[in-house]
């Protein structure tokens, strides 16, 4: 088994004493960062990117450095299902569905038992899915070597359609918001050619919008205004932690075997599939919601509609970073700011990854169920600690996170002129979260956007100009015919429901 | 916020769907001005500048006219507040001190600006007695000063106040 060789390597690495300091840090941060409101996994990472850049200089660094970002990532991930439960506000959008059992049962005083539900089946759902990125991810990879051009544009192209196809927002807003970011992508000079794009003679426009400026203002500041239109407090439970709720959840919690295998599934399959957490997190607790004897009980406080959401966005969350690691197709925000780090740092994400940085991807890999074991026991043990950050007034918080946004944009480029684009892109990720534009594929496809039109330059270079090259082998036809399926998706399945309507009424 | 009420809205859904879409078209329709600006055709020895970007503004300009259209068709039906009066301004009390304080990082130093601004959040916003807002907004930039110049050795701009006490 050559995997399990390579992950020891891993093991090797990421069990330095550095890097497990690296980890609570992460991880304890990546809570408090998923508990606040205003600062998500997303923007967290990203604000926290600029601070990487002379850590990845030195050997072995950007190991470190990647260590230290996913375990903010798997903390948020923890932190949001704190603030569904105990304040019934879903921190990231595949809370939601856990807020349906969760806040019920914090409600009659079984909090305790929700959060060790929650944490737990979390942790289960991003073990099964580590797993699978243990051993799929070589094999995606290897079979990723031989692509050439249009296949990857193939493949980024399947990306950008799924998100029409899955995400539940109107799909023409869908392509707006999308286009919108390889607009902005493309602003600056053209890699190709070195013609300047889109600047209109402004020097502060030649190297283009940073996707992080535009994350930390879209996620960030865009959060804050939202959350301030509900109002300067918050009411939430208090929970009640201690040993003995823990291990009296653990021994229920076998009970829900099936449901957290079903919902793992789901959760990985969703989650190579971009924007797919969300949907994953949803389509498990209705899943379970079926199948349970007492399904008609779910919304009531619910262990098993606790587990089923959880495991499964957790599952989602963590498979999302196989496309990322074996492609360079981040599945999710939060993998997209990863892969720009990556890029940041000089690493070339993609199949090749796994053959020249070995070290960095099985530390990687290493450090995932490494980093999902700290974070089970941080939450566990600090709930009450990370509660009482959330009861601090809003009136204090807001600022200082408008504060830690300014930095992070001023920290990408050292320009001022971030600043502003920052509090621009705030203004914008409000109007759109009102109006129901996604901004996950807009922030995708700012990330996506050079490597998208690199791709496909690549291709119509080869082909002289001919769109049949998409089509020209059943791998690459069978890509891109996947892709216009799923970007047709929302017009089928709205033809079968009018027909299916259409004899009743 | 409920639904179909129309009292005291400052801005209606329909209004601001209609107002997102023309925005969009329009981003749309500069993206391809500047790419036929460039070329946007097949070049000697390829694909020209706008080649790929025209394409993208041809689909924003297409995905933005049917934003339109499905929120003009529903502009009759729909009556929902996009915002009410009260909500703007609260947004708007957060967005003017904070374009404030942006402007003021060049000349005051990022340190001292991001003092006043949570100085003046807290006292105007939450009326927090000014002990309180003292040691908030001063521990902050201090923490930070910490954090960004001396463990990090990550330089934010500094003013008249970092100079005045030795600290650049």
């Amino acid at each position: 088994m050559e995997e399990i060789q390579s992950l020891m390597q891993g093991f090797a690495i990421a069990l330095s004493f550095k890097n497990i300091l690296l980890m609570f840090a992460g991880v304890i941060l990546g809570v408090i960062i998923g508990v606040l409101p205003g600062l998500g996994g997303a923007n967290g990472v990203a604000i926290l990117l600029p601070l990487t850049f002379s850590m990845a200089q030195s050997p072995g660094g950007t190991t470190s450095a990647i260590i230290l970002l996913s375990c903010i990532y798997w903390g948020a991930l923890f932190g949001g299902a704190i603030t569904s439960i105990l304040f019934n506000i879903p921190g990231e959008p595949w809370s939601v569905a856990t807020t349906f059992d969760g806040y019920p049962l914090a409600q009659k005083g079984r909090a305790g038992e929700a959060l060790t539900a929650a944490f737990t089946s979390s942790f289960v759902g991003a073990l099964i899915a580590v797993v699978m990125i243990t051993f799929l991810s070589p094999v995606v990879a290897r079979f990723a070597l031989e692509f050439g051009p249009p296949e990857f544009f193939a493949v980024y192209l399947l990306t950008f359609c799924a998100f029409v196809g899955m995400s539940k927002e109107a799909p023409f807003k869908t392509i707006a918001a999308m286009m919108l970011g390889f607009a902005l992508a493309a602003v600056g000079t053209d890699p190709v050619t070195g013609s300047l794009r889109l600047t209109f003679g402004q020097t502060h426009l030649l190297s283009g919008f940073d996707f992080l400026v535009a994350v930390i203002g879209l996620f960030g500041i865009g959060e804050i205004l939202l959350t301030l239109e509900e109002g300067l407090e918050f009411r939430g439970t208090k929970a009640k932690m201690n040993m003995r709720v823990v291990l009296d959840t653990w021994r229920e919690l076998p009970k829900y075997w099936l449901t957290s295998i079903r919902s793992s599934a789901v959760g990985c399959f969703m989650g190579i599939v971009p924007g797919g957490a969300t949907p994953a997190s949803f389509m498990s607790y209705g899943v379970a919601r079926r199948f349970s004897k007492d399904g008609d009980k779910f919304g009531t406080g619910m262990v098993e509609g606790v587990v089923a959401p959880e495991t499964a966005a957790h599952a989602a969350g963590t498979s999302a970073l196989l496309p990322m690691l074996t492609l360079g197709v981040p599945g999710s925000p939060t993998a997209a700011v990863l892969l720009g780090g990556l890029l940041i740092w000089g690493l070339q994400p993609g199949p090749l990854l796994f053959v020249e940085q070995k070290d960095f991807v099985w530390g990687l890999i290493a450090s995932m169920y490494l980093g999902n074991i700290v974070g089970l026991i941080v939450v566990l043990t600090c709930v009450p600690l990370f509660a009482a950050i959330l009861r601090i007034p809003f009136a204090i918080v807001a600022p200082v996170i408008m504060v830690i946004c300014a930095i992070g944009a001023y920290t990408v480029h050292n320009s001022i002129f971030d600043v502003w684009m920052m509090v621009v892109f705030g203004v914008i990720g409000y109007v759109f979260k009102k109006l129901n534009y996604p901004l996950a594929p807009l922030v995708l496809a700012i990330v996506l956007g050079d490597r998208a039109e690199a791709s496909f330059r690549q291709a119509m270079l080869v082909s002289q100009g001919d769109m049949r090259i998409f089509f020209s082998t059943p791998l690459v036809g069978g890509l891109t015919g996947l892709a216009l399926f799923l970007l047709l998706w929302p017009m089928v399945s709205a033809a079968v429901a009018r027909m299916k309507r259409a004899p009743g009424a | 916020m409920t639904e179909g009420t129309s009292a005291k809205a400052a801005i209606k859904t329909r209004t601001m769907e209609i107002a997102v879409a023309i925005f969009i078209l329009l981003c749309g329709a500069i993206v391809i001005y500047d790419s036929v600006r460039l070329g946007a055709k097949w070049g000697e020895d390829g694909p020209e500048a706008g080649y790929f970007p025209f394409y993208i503004g041809a689909i924003l300009c297409v995905a933005s006219v049917v934003n339109l259209m499905s929120a003009l068709a529903a502009a009759r039906r729909d009556h929902t507040n996009f915002v009410e009066l009260g909500k703007l301004k609260l947004v708007f009390s957060v967005l003017a001190p904070t374009a404030v304080y942006v402007a003021m990082i060049s000349p005051l130093g990022l340190y001292l600006a991001s003092t006043l601004f949570i100085a003046f959040f807290m006292r105007w916003l939450g009326k927090y007695p000014w002990w309180l807002v003292g040691a908030v907004s001063i521990g902050n930039s201090v923490v930070f000063f910490l954090v960004f110049e001396m463990w990090f050795k990550i330089p934010l701009p500094k003013g008249p106040l970092e100079a005045a006490l030795g600290l650049n």
